[in-house]
């Protein structure tokens, strides 16, 4: 598993307070993590301060997955 | 016929427990909820004493965890995390947590606060400085909102009645179940949960309060000794931190359901000083006018009040002339009422305070005791002949209650409570 990933996952759990193991790639953060759409741009957020990366709001609205944000983030951080 | 409104539910958090139980048994024990401020750095404030809510590791502390999901708890105020559990609290013990789709119609929450999320809005505003617009939480503005209390507890039990909450400062918890009361008398509702919360221990709550000249600040470091109603010696009130929430119910609706009955609502007055922003009306006249009116409402005599929760918050002024109002009213009765402050032990909970209290004279009328006003040890010459119930709690008839609150602003809150049998 990439840095990314791992890092990712444990602001979702942080964030979303789910068991660590329900954190898969594959995860929807609404479907399968009980997150609404503001904790998605809560969640966003922390990955901006996390990753030093500028996820613009037509981008977040895509990453609907812990893969879409994982992917995003290693195209676009510095 | 009017529909007569009943009580059938209590929760609380208080700086003496997390629950009624703990405490009531640590009021009547005449523990004092005060310490140095441990929220925040307080070494700079003149006011560094409070009585907060414990930590869940305390002897009598209070757990997040057990009524509020880990999400909620990230995303809002304290005071709202102590509304949803001391809703939760007399949800359970009104033995109403599986109310049906009908019941749930006909039921509503008024749970109100005095000033709202106060910690978040300071700490928020800090971010915005720090970071810009784009790092606030977005959970910033439903997680501060004073209707937030009752709009969670809605949603989390489905009561789809009236949805309310009261902003009337410190007079809020009184004026939220007088209020909720009218709506099920009128029949809006069979069911009400009806209280307040506050949660304003951080650092520009405590500067606003202590620049209003409205705190203690000579007791630093006594801080159990610094609430102390009606003693020459007091210079400001403590601030406390908290919930109380109730049920109220239709009486035959509770009837037939075989509920538990503590008490009857029988009496609520309000009134405006109409005279200053903080400081009460000098002759302590629109208090006298809410008690009036509560008490013109009960039905009953001044001779049938046994006891009285004064608003007595330790305030060089407030707690003189609201004696004096009370002696007004009660005249020749006044000899028969136990009056006490509990403020002396648990601070003053603003918009919590009137919701706590109340529940505190329904316990009295529960266990025929009264709890102490703690720090009375050297009373203003004023109080001779009214039981203060001074330091110890005290065993006696306790059949009909009133409960005193006033708020900045000038607005003035009194309820009166009976035993139902």
């Amino acid at each position: 598993m990439s840095e990314t990933a791992d890092r990712v996952k444990k602001i979702v759990v942080e964030h979303l307070g789910v068991e660590p193991d329900k954190v898969t790639e594959d995860a929807s953060f609404i479907d399968d993590l009980g997150a609404d759409s503001l904790d998605i741009v809560e969640l966003v957020m922390a990955f901006e301060e996390e990753f030093g990366v500028e996820i613009p709001d037509d981008a977040a609205e895509k990453i609907t997955t812990v893969r879409d944000a994982i992917e995003y983030i290693d195209q676009n951080k510095g | 016929m009017m529909r007569r409104v009943v009580v059938t539910g209590l929760g609380l958090v208080t700086p003496l427990g997390g629950d009624v139980e703990t405490s009531w048994k640590n009021l009547l024990a005449s523990k004092s909820g005060a310490g140095p401020i441990t929220h925040f750095d307080a070494s700079d404030q003149k006011c560094r004493i409070a009585c907060e809510v414990k930590p869940a590791d305390h002897e009598y502390g209070f757990d997040p965890n057990k009524r509020v999901d880990f999400k909620t708890q990230r995303q809002v105020d304290p005071f709202i995390i102590f509304g949803i559990d001391a809703a939760g609290q007399a949800v359970e013990d009104a033995g109403l947590t599986d109310m049906d789709e009908a019941t749930r119609l006909r039921a509503g929450v008024s749970i109100g606060s005095g000033i709202g999320g106060l910690p978040g809005i300071e700490s928020e505003s800090l971010v915005l400085h720090e970071k810009g617009p784009g790092r606030v939480s977005p959970h910033f503005v439903h997680g501060r909102l004073i209707n937030l209390i009752s709009g969670q507890v809605s949603i989390k039990y489905g009561l789809m009645g009236p949805n309310h909450a009261v902003v009337t400062a410190c007079s809020t918890g009184a004026h939220s179940i007088g209020d909720a009361a009218r709506m099920i008398r009128d029949d809006d509702a069979d069911i009400m949960l009806a209280g307040g919360a506050e949660a304003t221990i951080c650092p520009i709550g405590i500067a606003g309060f202590a620049q209003a000249r409205a705190l203690s600040t000579n007791f630093n470091d006594r801080p159990e000794k610094a609430s102390r109603p009606y003693d020459k010696g007091r210079d400001g009130f403590v601030m406390g931190e908290g919930a109380g929430v109730v049920v109220l119910e239709e009486y035959e609706h509770a009837k037939a359901r075989g509920a538990k009955i503590y008490a009857e609502v029988v009496g609520y007055g309000l009134s405006g000083d109409a005279y200053h922003v903080t400081a009460p009306h000098p002759e302590g006249s629109g208090g006298y006018r809410a008690m009036e009116m509560a008490l013109r409402k009960s039905g009953l005599q001044p001779s049938d009040i046994d006891y009285i929760n004064a608003h007595g918050t330790s305030t060089p002024l407030g707690d003189e002339l609201e004696l004096g109002s009370v002696k007004r009213l009660l005249a020749n009765a006044i000899g028969n009422v136990s009056m006490s402050s509990t403020k002396s032990a648990i601070g003053h909970l603003l918009g919590g305070a009137g919701a706590v209290e109340s529940i505190f004279c329904i316990l009295a009328m529960r266990d025929q005791i009264v709890p102490p006003t703690l720090n009375l040890d050297d009373p203003e010459e004023s109080c001779a002949g009214v039981d203060l119930v001074p330091h110890k709690a005290k065993e006696r008839p306790v059949r009909a209650v009133l409960n005193n609150s006033f708020g900045f602003g000038g607005t003035n809150a009194s309820l009166i409570m009976k035993s139902v049998n």
